[in-house]
């Protein structure tokens, strides 16, 4: 049985940092160009989410039979974010939410897992990542912000296998060269030397050892990256894999940064979004030890099509003032609105509105087809009781009918954008919006929703719905973000 | 079904109303015996004459209890009252009712607000428990949408927007200025206004209502008994509520240049008063001025204006002090202050010191008309309550 990926998404958030802002504050750090920048109502979780729909949306019929999230920095310990994923795409009960947590090596190795376990239906494996470094740290110029979406399963009728998995290896390694201990926020290394005569060697082996497996060789591979957070260990290795001059491929350190967890799916969705069918695509990662898989496109590869291509995410982006970028970090703490802070959310009304509030799903009155968000049990036209139908609102494009800009309002990131949304095949609701220049908001603008966290309290994350402009690949609204 | 009023069958007879002001050096309770003393002074009763009592406020205390402590009332039916920003006014319709339905003599209806305790700026809702995705904005961007919406509507430019609103905060900090009651007793220039920091939208700081410590009360009796406490009873002529279904924050067809709730009320207060004319009959009204585009919307819904013009009359000076139908001649909530549970009744007290001709001589109002209105709203657009009274120096 063929196994493989049925389908594939990246998700890099709106924000850039430019490297080079660092020294301009600080006298040091930095480097050349960008990284990506979740914003402040983003974390793993929500990220996942936006991955994992547009992987989805380009492989409708696919129902995966488990979601399987691997990330370093869970927005939650004890409980399981893949829930909160598992909610937001509404996937029914019977559907297994697992966590892959605390390493780097969980994103490549639960993606490893998912590809060698044939017969066991389709897996949706999310990778997600925020990579934090002190001021100054090179961990906070080379790291980045993103998630990948990958939709494993076996080749059936609507759900072809775009990218066969051929083989692979996994080499492991105990040895320090990055750590972190719980509650921290930064990493810690090793002195680098040590770690890239560790890594280049099980690099190659490994490499080798996939490429046995899938039964090639390195002339064969038409696209490949070399992933991980040592990236001088990741350069020297790449120039060893004795490929063909041009299949190295981008692997997103100087637009987007190392995403850690998440940078093996990102680089394998980058490259399957360029790859033509019957091509050869693989990926190493270097993570206390060295991973390898490798994959071959089929001619189903030309039908499938990305929501929203991990280039045009690069492409559509807005840089973000490094005091921003310190504050959304909590690296600095500026001072708040004096609003109270948000109070917490209390669990069992968030359960009870799971549909809404992980789903933004509405109803719609059987008879008078007026839309009603939140849903309603009585109509607002008609007075027809308990006679609705759920009307699903998150993949629904909306256009803004009015808005404000709330400067007083309890907000991690003030000022508040707010609009008032009417949306596509009905139903009207205000909501706060993200992702946006206030400068640039108009009426009649197009929106779309996202799935973000509102606020934390008491440790609870709050997650609902944002909206934000639906942007043309490769054209920001602006350049720079003005927003103060 | 239908609305039939009480007109002429309730009079308030006493008022009182506290000065409205950051009043950090006094409790709820000072302010609540402060506004209950006067009141009970000026009807000519004691606090045991008083048969039964509503007390208003919106979250600086709970239950009855709240008004009894303080004014060491023993065993009267007190009761709190709560409807957002009309707290007030419900307390006098609920005391009111009581008094027509003949289950008592005599009734008072308290308000107060003690909401610079918080230590936050502006006014906070007390958080119940949800499931996180209700709106978090502030009542100011919420209203902040109006005026945009209207201008576009009715194709009044940004300027000229800019020009009404501020004639419109202009007017009530005149009027408050010279009311010694009032929380901000300062003339501010259209220039000053004009320049302040933004809040939410295009409205800035001298858009917003005054957040400030205060309580109003009144005792109310059956018309008939009026004159045994006072030669200048008011006579409350309509008495008029309406909640919205909040479905304006859900419906496409809702456009943010009107607050039907409050016409609504409107059309069944003057039904209930007999009015048909109110631009003409009022010698003046207190309508609920949270920020400049509301005040300017009411005169709308209110019907003191066709659709459209308000913007026109304001800056004609229609509602001025002086002008033909004076609007908020106490400052409104702009200047006067807006301690939630009392506006309502500091609306009323100001129709008791103008139709009896106790205002102070420099902000009197001269008119020979017997009417006046009081409205008050709470919540957002799309998501309202509304009160509106209408009450007179005559019976008939």
């Amino acid at each position: 049985m063929t196994r493989g990926i049925v389908s594939i998404a990246g998700y890099v958030p709106y924000r850039r940092l430019q490297r080079s802002e660092v020294a301009k504050v600080f006298g040091s750090g930095g480097g050349k160009g960008t990284r990506s920048v979740a914003s402040h109502d983003e974390d793993t979780t929500t990220m996942g989410v936006e991955a994992a729909r547009l992987a989805l949306r380009a492989a409708p019929a696919a129902a995966p039979g488990a979601i399987w999230f691997a990330t370093a920095t869970p927005a939650y310990l004890d409980k399981t974010n893949a829930t909160t994923i598992h909610a937001a795409l509404r996937l029914p009960g019977d559907v297994a939410a697992f966590d892959f947590g605390g390493a780097l090596r969980s994103g490549p190795g639960a993606l490893r897992t998912a590809l060698v376990s044939a017969g066991s239906g389709t897996t949706l494996v999310v990778v997600s990542d925020l990579r934090d470094g002190l001021p100054t740290s090179a961990d906070e110029s080379a790291g980045g912000d993103a998630a990948a979406a990958v939709v494993v399963g076996d080749d059936g009728p609507g759900t072809p296998v775009i990218a066969e998995y051929l083989g692979g290896a996994s080499l492991s390694d105990e040895f320090l060269d990055r750590w972190r201990t719980a509650g921290d926020r930064r990493s810690r290394t090793w002195e680098e030397r040590f770690g890239e005569t560790r890594y280049v060697p099980l690099g190659t082996d490994a490499w080798q050892a996939g490429l046995k497996a899938a039964g090639i060789t390195a002339d064969d591979v038409d696209h490949v990256v070399v992933t991980g957070m040592h990236g001088r260990a990741a350069k020297a290795l790449g120039r060893k894999l004795g490929v063909r001059d041009g299949v190295l491929a981008d692997d997103l350190a100087t637009s987007v940064g190392q995403t850690g967890t998440a940078h093996v799916g990102l680089v394998l969705a980058s490259m399957l979004e360029q790859a033509s069918p019957g091509q050869i695509v693989a990926v190493v990662s270097l993570a206390d030890g060295a991973d390898v898989l490798v994959l071959r496109t089929t001619p189903a590869l030309a039908d499938w099509a990305p929501a929203d291509p991990v280039a045009a995410q690069v492409a559509a982006a807005v840089d973000l003032p490094y005091g921003k970028f310190l504050s959304w970090r909590g690296m600095v703490t500026l001072e708040p609105p004096r609003r109270p802070e948000p109070q917490r959310v209390s669990s069992s009304a968030a359960w009870r509105n799971e549909e809404w509030k992980f789903g933004f799903v509405g109803s719609k009155d059987r008879s008078s087809g007026a839309v009603h968000l939140p849903p309603s049990r009585v109509s607002m036209t008609g007075g027809a009781v308990d006679d609705m139908e759920p009307i699903d609102r998150a993949d629904a494009e909306a256009t803004i009918a009015t808005y404000t800009i709330d400067r007083l309002a309890f907000s991690p990131s003030p000022p508040i954008v707010f609009a008032i949304l009417d949306f596509d095949g009905g139903g009207r609701f205000p909501v706060e919006l993200t992702d946006v220049d206030p400068d640039t908001v108009d009426i009649g603008q197009k929106v779309t929703m996202t799935f973000r966290k509102l606020f934390t309290a008491d440790g609870i994350h709050d997650y609902f719905y944002k909206a934000k402009p639906v942007r043309m690949p490769g054209a920001p609204d602006s350049t720079t973000d003005t927003a103060d | 079904m239908a609305s039939h009023g009480i007109k002429d069958r309730v009079a308030i007879v006493g008022m009182g109303c506290t000065r409205f002001a950051e009043h950090f050096d006094k409790s709820l309770d000072d302010l609540i015996i402060d506004a209950a003393e006067e009141t009970f002074a000026s009807a000519g009763v004691t606090k045991d004459e008083v048969d039964a009592y509503w007390f208003g406020t919106a979250q600086s205390g709970m239950s009855g209890i709240t008004l009894a402590r303080p004014l060491q009332l023993e065993g009267k039916p007190v009761t709190r009252v709560e409807n957002y920003c009309t707290t007030g006014s419900e307390a006098l319709r609920a005391a009111a009712y009581a008094v027509a339905s003949g289950a008592y003599d005599v009734a008072m209806a308290l308000g107060a607000e003690k909401v610079k305790d918080s230590g936050y700026q502006g006014l906070n809702a007390f958080p119940i428990p949800n499931d996180g995705t209700a709106r978090t904005l502030t009542a100011a961007a919420m209203f902040s949408m109006v005026a945009p919406a209207y201008g576009k509507k009715y194709g009044v430019s940004e300027d000229e927007l800019t020009e009404v609103l501020a004639r419109i905060s202009w007017k009530n900090h005149q009027n408050g200025a010279r009311n010694p009651r009032a929380q901000f007793r300062k003339e501010v220039s259209t220039e000053t206004i004009c320049a302040s920091p933004r809040v939410a939208g295009r409205l800035g700081v001298f858009d917003c209502a005054g957040v400030a410590d205060g309580a109003a009360a009144a005792i109310v009796v059956r018309a008939e008994d009026a004159h045994k406490y006072t030669d200048k009873p008011i006579y409350i002529k309509a008495l008029s509520f309406a909640a919205g279904s909040g479905s304006g924050l859900i419906d496409p067809e809702y456009d943010y240049t009107w607050f039907p709730e409050c016409a609504m009320a409107a059309q069944d207060a003057y039904a209930q008063a007999g009015i048909t004319d109110p631009r003409h009959e009022l010698a003046m009204a207190e309508v609920h001025d949270c920020f400049t585009p509301t005040e300017l919307v009411l005169m709308e819904d209110l019907g003191f204006a066709p659709r459209g013009t308000a913007w026109k009359e304001v800056l004609a000076g229609t509602f001025d002090r002086t002008g033909p139908l004076p609007i908020n001649p106490d400052g409104g909530l702009k200047s006067f202050g807006h301690p939630v549970g009392a506006s309502g009744l500091r609306m009323f007290f100001e129709t008791w010191l103008q139709l009896r001709g106790e205002a102070t001589p420099e902000r009197q109002i001269d008119t020979d008309k017997t009417l006046a209105l009081t409205h008050n709203l709470g919540g957002y657009p799309g998501e309202m309550v509304s009160f509106v009274s209408v009450v007179g120096t005559e019976l008939g």
